[in-house]
């Protein structure tokens, strides 16, 4: 496998009483594009979330790029801001123009200059294809068109790894496949990339490896192609049995 | 009635009103928006404090801070805010501490106006933020304050009008504002009804536009989500 880039070692995390991570052992190589599933509540959100450290863990180191996962403050910030985060929601900043969404960080973070960084952002607006966009709010856009600017907003950031939290599944149909080209695509440019998704499309063409979760357990890791067509557990038969009927 | 308007300098006095509410309503924003940085911070300390000084500050009269002001801070610790040689000395140093006490006040009602404003802000915005690399202070001066301010307009217009017309509290530590002279006239002369109504429609005059204005400010600056 190539060089490792994000490890996790004996993850636990706890809700209260509910164990919602159980020992999680899992590594990504860098370039790799692990595509995360499993049923609802499994614990796939909360998983990617303690990557950039959104959710706190209870034991179990995390580190990326050889450095362990910082608790809190600067040290912490600057790491994730190797991390993208692309979520559900898209999460733009509802108050700026998407020029700005993707030109905050490089300005306040890397500290570049405001023109540089517009230079960049419009660079990466017109890979996602909504240049013509960048003077609107992304009330303005459409939801499909605000996940990609949220895309390229994470990109800006010229992060070490991407991740995404079932970034297709608030959008209307018609705008899953504007968005999934565009993640195909940077899952072929070499992105180191962790996504949580039931798009069993994206996961056969761009990923490498498919982690099966269950109740808070990695309970199968294969191939893209193994794994749909020859699950090994019970429960990830279950389940495949139940995404494929409709 | 005509006497009573060249005799008496009204415009002055609600000139000093309008002085005291602007002075007031900076301390106020500044002050306020401090406190609700603490309210909303990660540290359990500084949440502490915030909470403990809005509860403190709204649960004790507007009166009472303004005479611990003039009373304590200024007669018994002889805290002065005017040069004591200047011919204006007694009402300077008045109106100042008048100033203070009403921004005080009135902090902890616009610490609570943006507390609720923070609340529009759903917690995506936050995460996104955090998830940039943005560090804590620059979460919330870049993206949750500024979503807040505007979230806030109407409770802060709220808090303003309140101020506006609490400054006529002030008139009991002797600031030369719109009640002052309203009681000096109301003594002095008969018709004080008419006298009332004066003053009255003053307020009025002062109030209604910053409703009016405050209510089409955060319809046109709401963030459209
Ligand atoms: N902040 C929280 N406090 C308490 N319980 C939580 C919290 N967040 C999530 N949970 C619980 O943890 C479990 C895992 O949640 P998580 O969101 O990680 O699941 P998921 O696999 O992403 O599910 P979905 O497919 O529905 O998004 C769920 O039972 C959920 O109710
Ligand atoms: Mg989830």
């Amino acid at each position: 496998m190539a060089e490792p880039l994000v490890v996790m070692q004996d993850v636990n995390k706890h809700f209260g009483d509910l164990h919602v991570l159980q020992n999680i052992n899992l590594t990504v190589g860098k370039g790799e594009v692990v595509v995360l599933i499993g049923p609802s509540g499994s614990g796939k959100s909360t998983l990617i979330r303690t990557i950039n450290r959104l959710e706190t863990i209870g034991s179990g180191t995390i580190s990326i790029d050889g450095t362990v996962l910082p608790e809190e403050g600067k040290d912490l910030a600057r790491l994730r801001s190797d991390v993208g985060m692309v979520f559900q929601s898209f999460n733009l900043f509802a108050h700026k123009t998407i020029l700005e969404n993707v030109t905050l960080g490089p300005i306040k973070v890397r500290k570049l200059k405001k023109a540089d960084a517009q230079k960049r952002a419009m660079e990466l607006l017109e890979r996602v294809g909504v240049e013509h966009q960048s003077n609107k709010y992304p009330a303005q856009l459409s939801g499909g068109q605000q996940q990609r600017v949220a895309i390229a907003r994470a990109l800006a950031m010229d992060p070490k790894v991407m991740l995404f939290d079932e970034p297709t599944s608030a959008l209307d149909p018609e705008m899953i496949n504007e968005v999934l080209d565009v993640m195909v695509s940077l899952a072929k440019s070499g992105m180191t990339m962790i996504v949580v998704t039931h798009e069993m499309g994206f996961a056969r063409k761009a990923a490498n490896r498919v982690v099966f979760l269950s109740d808070g357990q990695i309970v199968e890791e294969n191939t893209p192609e193994e794994f749909f067509t020859n699950p090994q557990s019970d429960r990830a038969k279950d389940f495949l049995g139940k995404i494929l009927t409709h | 009635m005509i006497d009573i308007l060249t005799e008496y300098d009204i415009l002055g006095a609600f000139w000093k009103t309008i002085q005291l509410a602007f002075f007031s309503a900076i301390g106020s924003l500044v002050l306020g928006t401090i406190l609700a940085v603490f309210r909303v911070s990660p540290v359990a300390v500084l949440r502490n404090i915030g909470a403990s000084y809005v509860n403190i500050t709204r649960n004790t009269p507007l009166t009472l801070i303004l005479i611990f002001c003039s009373l304590a801070l200024f007669g018994v610790l002889g805290y002065a805010l005017a040069p004591r040689e200047s011919p204006t000395y007694i009402v300077d140093n008045a109106f100042r501490w008048a100033v203070i006490g009403l921004s005080i006040y009135h902090a902890a009602f616009v610490c609570e106006a943006l507390r609720s404003g923070v609340n529009t802000v759903p917690v995506g915005q936050a995460e996104a933020a955090r998830a940039i690399g943005l560090t804590f202070g620059q979460s919330l001066s870049q993206v949750i304050l500024p979503q807040a301010f505007r979230g806030a307009i109407a409770p802060l217009g709220s808090v303003l009008i309140a101020l506006i017309k609490n400054t006529t509290v002030a008139a009991i530590i002797s600031v030369p504002e719109a009640a002052a002279l309203m009681r000096v006239i109301i003594e002095n002369e008969t018709g004080s009804l008419i006298v009332f109504f004066i003053f009255a429609l003053g307020f009025v005059i002062l109030t209604l536009p910053v409703g009016i204005g405050f209510t089409s400010l955060s319809r046109r600056l709401a963030v459209k989500r």
